[in-house]
């Protein structure tokens, strides 16, 4: 005999609710109805996805916001003004460019490093790691000790020594940061197959004569995925962090992309007069860099309750 | 199934034994082929990335029978194994190449400007430590305050801010506004000649021979890149103290401590702290590695003749030698540095030995 469900209206908060789900689809929204109202809790989060949709906005529609020339300022009348003058809300640079219409087309090569590094370094990191987990033995020997040489540098030096050697540039400081940013995925990523590499959905799915290939992409790394996300989302700041670096030292972006970065490098030389020029892009790096971990100390907290305030 | 008390005893030794062994031997193996590892990649990026090290070395505006000699010098002409083998051969017996920049050897100047960065990261880990576990231990023993919010917004400014931009400001604050800190460098123009360094860990140096003048400059040029780096390991090493004491403070002996009527400070600082001191150490270890990657931008802003700014200037001038030399070294610093704090850990807690 069984007991008839009430009847739900359909994308209701019972319906998402429901510890019955009656469809795989009604499961799957009422799990990320639970994690997002646990992420919802959490005001900090909140102000973290703020920013980032709010980077999102101005790089999608940064022709329409900007409201100068990025590239070609105004040499003759807006020289290196000061914050607030009339048309300039951020000021001018040296070039006489407009510093907000700079930040603003500069958010799309923020963009374009943080989602480039993470759609290379997050799947190399994703198969090493579970390929490791899952196979064992002196695969997974290898693959770890290959994992761990990476990791014996630091971040910033060995993309240094990368950008070095390959000439730089925006595409090279990206492929570098990517080098430098999978290993820990890979670890992640491992630990994670390990923890249900004997379980019996596993044994389930080989007894039916999946492949391991098969085993490891269809069961195996979604599995993997959201500890994986949560932690390229807290990553994300670090890899600004580094790409602004790069920019830093010129061997990022190269002028006259306005590469956040490279913009603080170019202020440098008028930091004691004009501060505007050199502190401008800094104040923006660091407001998308705090969404990025605040983000990722939300998501965290939302999707693994175990460590939630720790 | 029961044993006999004996047999279990002598079996469980000899397991340890062998087990000991093998972590030796596995420890062995790990280094090895760490710093194996470390090399190969650095060969990689010197050699292989580039289209042509020749180039990278002479320039393009070398004439042919130099870049033929330069060609054979560095053994081009020979299979990448080969060349390799050469590599590691001169790097183990630290050869490291020549200098373009300075003319020495790269090894030379390496000795020479590691003690500024050494020294650097020395004061800014003290300063992340002896400000950064208080913060924590605060944080988590008042959690969900007011104080804990700050901790934590200190905490994420300073895992979010570009480093050498927060220089820059400071220098315009503290050097150009206030005038409190020094010119960007290590040690004023006066003293470079009425002070001689024996050590090249300058601080040490001024201090024994007694010369307090000296040690007040240095102290004026140390103190902001200091407390920059300071501020940036007090970032790490408060979240993870907080981190750490939550999990302490949630256990049951605190439980029983607090039975036994001790005072609430004596439970967080001799009970729980101790406790948490253990993953700290290797914390603060991490955090003194990672103070020697971020001495490279730091040093650059302030001008500090570390190996930072021996990296960055030579990556200005294409000198590709002092570049991984410079790499290598901090690669294997930082290996070094996670051996040690393993082992202090295995030392310092006794529930991981003979593992």
């Amino acid at each position: 005999m069984s007991i008839a469900e009430p009847e739900t209206r359909p994308y209701s908060r019972e319906w998402l609710l429901s510890d019955r789900p009656t469809s795989r689809r009604q499961a799957r929204l009422g799990r990320a109805y639970i994690v997002w109202r646990r992420f919802a809790e959490n005001r900090l989060a909140l102000v973290g996805l703020a920013i980032l949709i709010l980077l999102l906005v101005v790089a999608a529609f940064a022709d329409v916001l900007a409201p100068h020339n990025p590239v070609q300022g105004d040499l003759r009348n807006a020289r290196l003004l000061p914050p607030g003058t009339a048309g300039y809300l951020l000021g001018t640079d040296d070039q006489g460019r407009d510093i907000l219409s700079r930040l603003i087309y500069g958010s799309r090569l923020t963009l374009l490093v943080v989602v480039l590094v993470a759609v290379i370094a997050a799947p190399i990191g994703l198969i090493v790691g579970t390929v490791s987990g899952y196979a064992g033995g002196w695969i997974d020997a290898v693959l770890m000790r290959i994992t761990d040489i990476f990791l014996a540098f630091p971040k910033l030096v060995l993309a240094l020594a990368l950008v070095a050697a390959l000439g730089p540039g925006i595409e090279n400081a990206i492929l570098a940061i990517a080098v430098t940013s999978w290993p820990p995925y890979a670890r992640i990523a491992r630990a994670e197959t390990l923890t249900f590499r004997h379980s019996e959905f596993i044994a389930a799915v080989k007894l039916m004569g999946a492949s391991p290939f098969r085993i490891v992409l269809r069961h195996v790394m979604p599995l993997c995925v959201s500890s994986l996300i949560v932690r390229v989302t807290l990553d994300m700041a670090g890899i600004i962090l580094i790409a602004a670096g790069l920019g830093f030292l010129g061997l990022g972006a190269q002028p006259p992309l306005p590469e956040w970065g490279a913009m603080i490098a170019s202020g440098r030389r008028f930091i004691l007069d004009q501060w505007w020029v050199a502190a401008m892009p800094g104040f923006a790096i660091l407001i998308v860099s705090l969404g990025f971990n605040l983000l990722g100390d939300g998501l965290r907290d939302a999707l693994d309750p175990k460590e939630a305030g720790q | 199934m029961t044993l006999p008390e004996t047999s279990v005893a002598t079996r469980r030794n000899r397991r340890r034994a062998s087990s000991a062994l093998a972590s030796v031997l596995r420890f062995a193996v790990t280094v090895v082929t760490t710093v194996f590892g470390l090399l190969l990649v650095t060969f990689f990026i010197g050699r292989v990335v580039p289209i042509d090290p020749v180039l990278a070395i002479v320039g393009d505006r070398a004439p042919a029978h130099v870049v033929e000699r330069v060609r054979l010098e560095l053994g081009l002409h020979l299979p990448l194994y080969e060349q390799f083998y050469i590599y590691v051969k001169q790097a183990l017996s630290g050869d490291f190449g020549t200098s373009v920049l300075t003319t020495n050897p790269v090894l030379e100047d390496i000795k020479r400007v590691f003690p500024a960065t050494i020294e650097l990261a020395t004061i800014g880990t003290l300063l992340g430590a002896f400000i950064g576990v208080p913060l924590g231990v605060l944080a988590a023993v008042k959690r969900g305050s007011i104080a804990d919010q700050v901790v934590r917004v200190i905490g994420l400014i300073g895992y979010s801010v570009p480093i050498f931009w927060l220089g820059l400001l400071s220098l315009v604050l503290f050097y150009a506004q206030l005038r409190w800190a020094a010119y960007p460098g290590r040690v004023d123009i006066v003293y470079e000649y009425s002070f001689t360094p024996v050590t090249n860990f300058y601080l040490l140096d001024a201090a024994m021979q007694g010369q307090w003048d000296v040690v007040w400059d240095l102290f004026r040029h140390i103190a902001l890149p200091g407390s920059l780096l300071g501020y940036f390991s007090l970032a790490y090493i408060s979240r993870m103290t907080r981190s750490f004491m939550l999990n302490e403070l949630s256990q049951e002996y605190i439980v029983a401590a607090r039975a036994k009527g001790l005072s609430e400070a004596r439970i967080i600082w001799f009970h729980a702290l101790r406790n948490a001191a253990v993953p700290l150490v290797t914390v603060i270890a991490l955090s003194y590695a990672n103070l020697l990657e971020g001495s490279v931008l730091t040093e650059t802003i302030f001008s500090w003749p570390g190996l930072g700014l021996y990296i960055t200037n030579s990556l200005q001038n294409a000198d590709m030698n002092a570049v991984l030399g410079g790499t290598l070294i901090i690669g294997s610093v930082f290996v070094g540095i996670n051996i040690f704090s393993d082992l202090l850990y295995r030392t310092l807690d006794p529930r991981t030995r003979n593992r």
